[in-house]
């Protein structure tokens, strides 16, 4: 069966898939006490903050505003009074500024649609979707956080012909996407149609991967009512949720190195989990304030998928799946993959906040490292064609024009050849410390 | 649970189950049905040199390693051991102990340690060893006991040229191909290895059920053995069509001597060998090329070690020149 199914040809594994959320229900947790919102929850310039000390606000309520295009809005995602904007640590372990808010009660802004129903209808133009979903604060909530009002506002000169859009969630433990395909099922699709019109698309493709037979079956039945709409199911393999991945696997084309863009093969490629923010913002006036988020983790007593509040502190997420379990020895926010370990659970929820893994003591550790063996594992794995070996050992003699001449900066970090190496060399980190130094080189040269 | 315990590094946070170890203890297993071959065709010396040789081997990796180099052993990730059956495969069952013991000192004193242990020998160190012998002592190296089941009494050792150097003296002496057939053994027993040769190398059967299993745990790729025997087979293919008579014909050529040893153990050694599947191909084709060039036109009439390692010299060339397909890359 698997055998015919699409995927990328060039590299990538299959490792566990440990989906212990998967048949788990979204549940919503109590609201907590209090939330920090962070100001840079996206890729570019953080929000301007828009409240004081002492002011009251709603749910829904902006609370920063975009500065510059690439930016990106920040509402409230709860009700109360603002205590002070601080700085706190994010996921990615650096302290950056937050709005903190005393929870009280929980009142909506009164122009947001709270009921179930599913509104089908678009009444909106091309322009004043673009408008809606800018002033929702949406980023892309695969984890890329790239605002995405500017995803769909096409440059001149370039055409979109394909809008991709990825249910394919590759990274292992994270169900959040797949949850919502299974729930959310119709206003994803009404949310694809809103994202079609607003680009301008005639065809849109759903790629699934096939260890979530249930997603692709309820979404396949469905999109049958919705032209133009196809739902494509994928070979499961790591990275395949990746942008150059995916377009491959779905359309066959290359989206080619950086500097360059989906848009250059003519395709937009969204996430699941955006397409449904897309929904609310657009279709009921709902910013993005919430998302679902896995807390998952083989220790874990009850692996599950929360609709979280922005700005929740993840531990009491943990603790409403039974608490942080002894045997604990990292946490990741993210996949297992290309998550960020983060060194305590004060961390607020964020946008890009997908799952948060908790790993026990004996997964903690990396192992010893032997010498490269030349074996090329890591050269086969590599979905980008690469040579992870030789990158890696340039990096370590420091040579990083010849890392320059061998497309270090191509490298997509998905930690494959990493993954791979029988001789447990950690290679992403080397690759990781050339890809930096190489592209501050190419800015400088630029400048 | 102490926030202060968390532990934090870079990503991927999970490994993938090889390692360098079930990698060498995988090639060793998959050695293993030649070594049971060599047992059964050459008895109780086929047994004495292959310990020998292995212990040799990685009794020196270890001494080397604590004693001169002070590091820390590595004698437990098996590459020893594989350098140490594949020493024993490639010489003759009847070979005196000293002799194993000075070529398993070459192997990996000289070959491996020197340039600084497993991943960085640029040469196959049980090929140094041996080809070091070979060039040493070409006598003991080159007079094969009967296989057991041919010779007229246990005691009856009495050795007997190879079919390779049956057909090289025969047809240079100008005896037609056709004819020497009937003074080598049957394609079958060459096939099972009931054949004078080296003790890992006789059975092409052994040897196959190693590939298979290689290939079956993907420890090897199948490039480079199929790239070898097939411009083998090819390169004799050719000569042999152009003039039957005074060529041998390719089955004899891939069934003989060490060119299964060769493309199934030695020119896939991960270490010495190209990395993407083009430099593979390219490497594979060459060695076999040069084997039918030396076999033919050479002096000696085995020529697979010597192919594998001239050619494992223009490894990092043809690393340099067969870079995969990057990904986004438009081709020309
Ligand atoms: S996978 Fe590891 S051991 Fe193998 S070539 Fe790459 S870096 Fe070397
Ligand atoms: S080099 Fe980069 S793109 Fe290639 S496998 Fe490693 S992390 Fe992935």
């Amino acid at each position: 069966m698997s055998k015919g199914l699409k995927t990328f040809p060039v590299g990538g594994v299959h490792s566990c898939d440990n989906k212990l959320s998967a048949s788990k229900q979204i549940e919503s947790v109590a609201l907590p006490t209090i939330v920090s919102i962070p100001l840079s929850q996206h890729i570019g310039a953080p929000a301007m903050p828009i409240v004081k000390p002492l002011d009251k606000v709603k749910v829904g309520q902006l609370i920063a505003k975009a500065s510059g295009f690439v930016s990106a809005n920040i509402h409230s995602s709860v009700s109360g009074t603002v205590k002070k904007i601080d700085d706190v640590p994010d996921s990615c372990g650096y302290k950056r500024p937050a709005v903190i808010i005393d929870v009280e009660g929980d009142i909506w802004e009164e122009n947001i649609d709270r009921t179930d129903s599913l509104l089908k209808e678009i009444i909106f133009d091309q322009k004043s979707i673009i408008e809606k979903i800018q002033a929702a604060g949406i980023v892309g909530l695969g984890g890329a956080t790239f605002p995405t009002h500017v995803k769909l506002s096409v440059p001149k000169g370039k055409t979109c012909e394909y809008l991709l859009i990825n249910g394919v969630e590759c990274e292992p433990y994270l169900t959040s996407d797949h949850r919502l395909m299974l729930e959310k099922t119709e206003e994803i699709f009404v949310g694809i149609i809103i994202v079609m019109k607003a680009l301008g698309v005639p065809k849109a493709i759903i790629g699934i991967e096939n260890n979530k037979k249930d997603a692709i079956d309820k979404m396949s039945a469905i999109s049958n009512n919705y032209k133009g709409i196809s739902v494509q199911a994928l070979k499961v393999q790591y990275p395949q949720g990746g942008e150059k991945q995916l377009a491959k696997a779905l359309i066959n084309r290359e989206i080619p190195a950086p500097p360059g863009l989906p848009i250059d093969v003519g395709c937009v490629i969204q996430n699941v989990g955006t397409i449904y923010a897309i929904y609310e913002a657009v279709q009921k006036n709902k910013p993005l304030i919430e998302r679902v988020v896995t807390i998952t983790g083989k220790s874990i007593k009850k692996p599950s998928n929360f609709l979280a509040r922005i700005g929740t502190p993840i531990s009491i997420l943990i603790q409403a799946t039974g608490g942080l379990p002894e045997d604990t020895g990292k946490i990741i926010s993210g996949g297992p993959m290309m998550g960020k370990a983060i060194n305590t659970t004060d961390i607020p929820v964020s946008k890009g906040t997908s799952g948060i893994l908790v790993l026990p003591e004996e997964l903690s550790n990396r192992k010893n490292a032997n010498n490269c063996i030349l074996c090329a594992k890591c050269v086969s794995v590599c979905p980008l064609g690469l040579e992870p070996y030789l990158l890696s050992k340039l990096s370590l003699k420091s040579l990083f024009d010849k890392a320059e001449n061998e497309q270090v900066v191509n490298c997509i970090e998905c930690g494959c050849c990493s993954y791979n190496c029988p001789a447990k060399i950690p290679l992403l980190d080397f690759i990781r410390l050339a890809k930096t130094t190489v592209m501050k080189n190419i800015r400088n040269r630029v400048k | 649970m102490n926030n202060n315990l968390l532990k934090v590094s870079l990503s991927p946070h999970i490994s993938g189950k090889g390692s360098v170890k079930s990698i060498m203890y995988g090639v060793i297993i998959a050695l293993m049905p030649a070594f049971i071959a060599g047992l059964y065709f050459f008895g109780i010396g086929a047994l004495r040199v292959t310990l020998t040789a292995v212990v040799a081997c990685v009794l020196f990796e270890y001494v080397i390693q604590k004693y001169l180099l002070k590091v820390e052993s590595t004698i437990s990730d098996g590459s020893a051991i594989i350098t140490g059956l594949l020493l024993a495969y490639n010489v003759p069952s009847n070979l005196p102990p000293n002799i194993i013991i000075l070529g398993s000192l070459v192997a990996i004193g000289i070959a491996k340690m020197s340039f600084g242990g497993l991943g960085n020998n640029p040469f196959n160190p049980a090929l140094v060893g041996r080809v070091f012998l070979l060039i040493s002592f070409p006598v003991d190296m080159t007079s094969w006991p009967k296989p057991i089941l041919t010779r007229a009494s246990a005691i009856d050792a009495v050795t007997a040229a190879t079919p390779l150097a049956i057909v090289k003296e025969g047809l240079a002496g100008g005896t037609p191909y056709s004819k020497l057939l009937t003074q080598i053994p049957s394609y079958w027993d060459l096939f099972i290895g009931n054949v004078g040769g080296c003790i890992g190398e006789v059975s092409a059967l052994a040897l196959i059920i190693g590939l298979f299993y290689m290939l079956y745990k993907k420890i090897i790729t199948w490039h480079i053995p199929v790239s070898m025997t097939g411009s083998i087979f090819i390169f004799t293919g050719i000569m042999c069509l152009i003039n039957p008579q005074s060529n041998a014909d390719p089955f004899f050529h891939i069934l003989t001597g060490g060119v299964l040893l060769g493309a199934i153990f030695m020119a896939t050694d991960m270490v010495t060998s190209p990395m993407t599947p083009k430099g593979m191909l390219i490497f594979g084709s060459a060695i076999g090329i040069l084997t039918v060039i030396i076999r033919v036109f050479g002096a000696y009439p085995e020529g697979v070690s010597f192919s594998i390692l001239i050619m494992n010299a223009f490894v990092p060339l043809i690393n340099k020149f067969c870079k995969p397909k990057r990904f986004g890359e438009i081709i020309k």
